[in-house]
């Protein structure tokens, strides 16, 4: 296991360094730059703009300018914002709580209900329950969350006023009753869709379980259905969920540009977002490096947990 | 040099017909609406304010560089020595008065300043206010390792001495009358606080203090920023006890909340104007269409072989429908004028032809300059084609829907146009700085803060693709508006700066540097009950006097 661990380590720390090139060139020789919005309101002058790239070191070629990131960020300096004229780790931190509490809100929903209904789309296979269930899989697959979430603020917020139209909380009021009256919105939007991933991951990974040997075997025992579903199939059938958890779980923390944008949460999509536009280099690359570590982790998570489940891959991966 | 009239040039908006009719169509209301209920304000600051933006604020040392929704957090915050009233006038602020030649303020030849300061004023943490705080920000902003945001003015001061705690006196290497303008925009930051720090950079960015009528709550990154009212402020107010400015990065989604009731003002960016019509029409909320000093013209590179012929952009101009775009796409709310000054002025000039939408005109004027008709119904001259892109920020359906309409209404003048939208990042960087673009759809403004003055964006030593340290962009060269703009800049006589500025903008009219197309409107909104807004077309944003917000009682 210790040498499994350091040899993903030694993948991971490789990995982390292509991702930081390739993020930073991309970054930096994509056109404009963090002085493109005072240009547009015309209140300030070219001079002061290149004065200000200079003190930036903006200018400098770009391998320098990486070669600093790279010594900075190894030494655990992640970086100052040129939007906040904050430390990129303690705005990174400001903005998890919301994207944590909105996503693992819609991953729990989407999850629980996913399973289920993949479950019992496999069980009762070319049902109506699974042709209605694959067609709203479908649709809720094909449905932009945009539009979506617009639908939602402009139903629930507007015609009928059951919600919020969006934001985290009310202004003096971080009441639980008030936080959660706020999450429902968002957190069904992106429940819709990974509710619809989850639900024919499971059904897929299902029939594949119950037309095994073990199964039938298990029937003629005289086993019950729901015993047979439960004891044997679903435990197996779950096996590969791990895997899809594990790669899930970098989300619960990147958030959901889309989303975030529609109902004005505050999470780590947002920040992404309003960073990439204002070309705040700092920020943008420590969100970008902090994702890819949670991939990484998720990935070797995922992996640990598999060889727990599954005896026949934890021996390899020992 | 004579500066007797300079009183008058702290008048940056005519007070009469036209600023009745236009802009303070709201302030008329509310002072109706006033006199009927005859609400005053409560004794102690009361109740809170959610004041939705589309942008977020995040950069609070008002010397640093910022947008204008930095600036909404800056005049809650900090105190300038003076700012600008809906009407254009001065009106002291940290100073005791507006520095004129009459009470010895500005030097006969304009350039020895001296400004008395109130003795009242504290910082928030209790720290008094003196002259050394305002040396000590003049000086920050030319100090070579600071990023200042603008030196625009500051630069010109040459020496500064403190002659008591409560006066000032500053001299400059020439006259600048655009400075009385750009300090009422300039606020002061605590000496004692950002000298204690490591990095004046980074001393206000969490926990900025100053002398404004509200002082730092706290802030949700991302979300909102609360302020507290300052029960120690030295000036009216505030009436309100907390401001909440909330960001709301979708517009839609900003409109949704505030009819829902989650806002109690939305001002700035606003509502789309394609909700307006809707949004007078609610229930318990006001909604008005405010005067807004930006214009959408379309920018001409002046280097561009086709568009350097001035017969070229005249022709554009005539065929563009501006008045369709007015009331098709905008829904009406925007206002024509082609003038590169704002109606609002005192500098505006009203005489210009107005613009008339004729492609028969625009026809002609092609012809007669040598553009023939060639191949694919495209004009040719000298082997160049009638042929340029336009370019704006992606995302922006209206606009999009404008440019179609232009490209329709050009294609009929014999001019191919094609669209090259990038997102705004990447329109505003080189590609607009180092004029890369053919014509560019842009809403922008040309002054110089509040005041006239457009040589940042007019002087042919202000073109950035030849080397100069401008904003003028379409790289305009004028050997009259050099001169003009030159002697309006020393000119402190308000009736001689007008005359220059008349002329001038008669000069644009003419030769078209830019293709104006209409005056920005934007639509704000707040619940009904809260009063004391009042659109300010000479502030940044309308919240510009929220220490007078109150909310009405029953």
């Amino acid at each position: 296991m210790t040498r499994f661990l350091i040899g993903r380590l030694g993948q991971s720390l490789l990995l982390l360094w292509i991702v930081s090139v390739v993020g930073f060139a991309i970054l930096h020789l994509a056109p404009g730059g963090p002085m493109s919005q005072f240009a547009e309101s015309g209140n300030m002058t070219q001079a002061d703009m290149d004065r200000m790239a200079e003190q930036l070191g903006l200018n400098r070629p770009l391998p320098v300018q990486y070669a600093q990131w790279l010594t900075n960020i190894v030494a655990g300096d992640w970086g100052v914002s040129y939007r906040d004229q904050q430390p990129v780790l303690r705005i990174i931190f400001s903005h998890l709580g919301a994207t944590f509490e909105l996503m693992l809100t819609s991953t729990v929903i989407a999850i629980f209900i996913g399973v289920w209904v993949g479950v019992l789309g496999a069980v009762w296979r070319y049902s109506l329950f699974d042709s209605v269930a694959t067609i709203f899989a479908m649709v809720a697959l094909s449905i932009p969350t945009f539009w979506f979430g617009l639908v939602v603020i402009w139903y629930f917020s507007i015609e009928l006023g059951w919600l919020p139209a969006g934001s985290r909380m009310t202004p003096g009021d971080g009441s639980f009753a008030n936080r959660f009256h706020h999450l429902i919105g968002p957190a069904l939007v992106l429940a819709l869709v990974s509710t619809a991933i989850w639900s024919r991951y499971m059904r897929s990974s299902m029939l594949d379980v119950i037309n095994q040997d073990y199964i039938r075997t298990a029937r003629s025992k005289g086993i019950s259905e729901w015993r047979i579903l439960t004891r044997h199939a679903l435990r197996n059938a779950l096996l590969p969920m791990i895997t899809i958890l594990g790669l899930q779980l970098p989300n619960l923390l990147s958030g959901a540009l889309v989303t975030e944008t529609v109902f004005s949460w505050p999470g780590m999509g947002r920040l992404f977002l309003d960073s990439i536009n204002y070309r705040d280099y700092p920020t943008v690359m420590g969100i970008l490096m902090f994702t890819a570590i949670l991939v990484l982790i998720g990935n070797l998570i995922a992996d640990i947990l598999y060889g727990l489940a599954d005896p026949r891959i934890g021996g390899r991966a020992r | 040099m004579t500066v007797s009239k300079s009183i008058e040039s702290m008048q940056f908006a005519s007070i009469g017909r036209r600023a009745l009719l236009g802009a303070s169509v709201g302030v008329c209301a509310l002072i109706g609406a006033n006199m009927l209920f005859a609400q005053t304000p409560p004794e102690t600051p009361t109740g809170q304010v959610v004041v939705g933006l589309s942008q977020e604020p995040t950069a609070f040392n008002p010397l640093m560089a910022g947008i204008e929704v930095d600036e909404t957090i800056w005049m809650q915050i900090y105190s300038p020595l003076w700012y600008s009233g809906p009407d254009g006038t001065l009106l002291p602020e940290l100073a005791a008065e507006i520095p004129i030649t009459e009470n010895g303020g500005i030097s006969q030849d304009g350039l020895t300043w001296t400004v008395r300061l109130r003795d009242d004023v504290t910082w928030h943490d209790g720290t008094p206010f003196t002259a050394e705080d305002v040396k000590f920000s003049l000086e920050l902003i030319n100090n070579p390792d600071f990023r200042a945001g603008n030196r625009m003015g500051h630069e010109l001061i040459e020496e500064i001495t403190v002659t008591n705690p409560h006066e000032i006196t500053w001299t400059m290497r020439e006259p600048y009358a655009p400075y009385l303008a750009l300090l009422a925009a300039t606020y002061m930051v605590p000496r004692h606080i950002i000298e204690a720090a490591d990095d004046p950079h980074t001393a206000l960015a969490t926990a900025p203090v100053g002398t404004g009528p509200f002082t730092w709550g706290a802030r949700a990154s991302g979300d909102s920023i609360t302020l507290n009212a300052n029960e120690d402020f030295f000036g009216d107010g505030p009436y309100l006890e907390r401001a909440i400015f909330r960001y709301i990065p979708e517009q839609t989604a900003l409109y949704a909340q505030f009819r829902s009731g989650q806002l109690d003002a939305t001002i700035g960016s606003g509502i789309p104007a394609n909700y307006f019509a809707e949004a007078q029409d609610l229930p318990g909320l006001v909604v008005e269409a405010v005067a807004n000093p930006s214009l959408e013209i379309v920018m001409p590179n002046l280097e561009h072989p086709a568009l350097q012929d001035v017969a070229v952009r005249r022709a554009l101009f005539s065929a563009i429908d501006s008045e369709a775009i007015i009331e098709a796409i905008y829904y009406d709310l925007h206002r024509p004028n082609v003038s590169f000054a704002p109606r609002e002025s005192w500098a505006y000039n009203d005489a210009l032809a107005p613009h008339v939408f004729d492609i028969d005109e625009a026809n002609r004027l092609l012809d007669e300059a040598g553009w023939e008709m060639g191949a694919a119904n495209v004009r040719e001259k000298d082997g160049v084609r009638l042929a340029f892109d336009i370019s704006t920020t992606t995302g922006n359906a209206l606009r999009e829907q404008a440019q179609q309409l232009m490209i329709e209404t050009w294609r009929a003048i014999g001019a191919q146009v094609s669209i090259n939208n990038m997102p705004a990042a990447v329109i505003w960087g080189d590609f607009y700085r180092l004029s890369q673009f053919d014509t560019l759809l842009v809403g922008t403004a040309f002054r110089t803060g509040m005041d006239p003055d457009p040589s940042n964006r007019f002087l042919s030593t202000a073109i950035p693709a030849q080397g100069g340290a401008g904003a003028n962009y379409m790289q305009w060269q004028n050997t009259e508006a050099d001169a003009l703009l030159q002697e309006g800049i020393v000119t402190f006589d308000m009736d001689r700066r007008r005359e220059i500025y008349h002329r001038l903008q008669e000069i644009a009219r003419d030769e078209l540097p830019i293709i104006p197309i209409y005056q920005y409107q934007l639509v704000e909104g707040r619940k009904e009950g809260l009063e004391g807004y009042v659109p300010n077309i000479n502030a940044r944003h309308n919240s510009w006097n929220m220490r007078e917000w109150y909310w009405a009682q029953d």
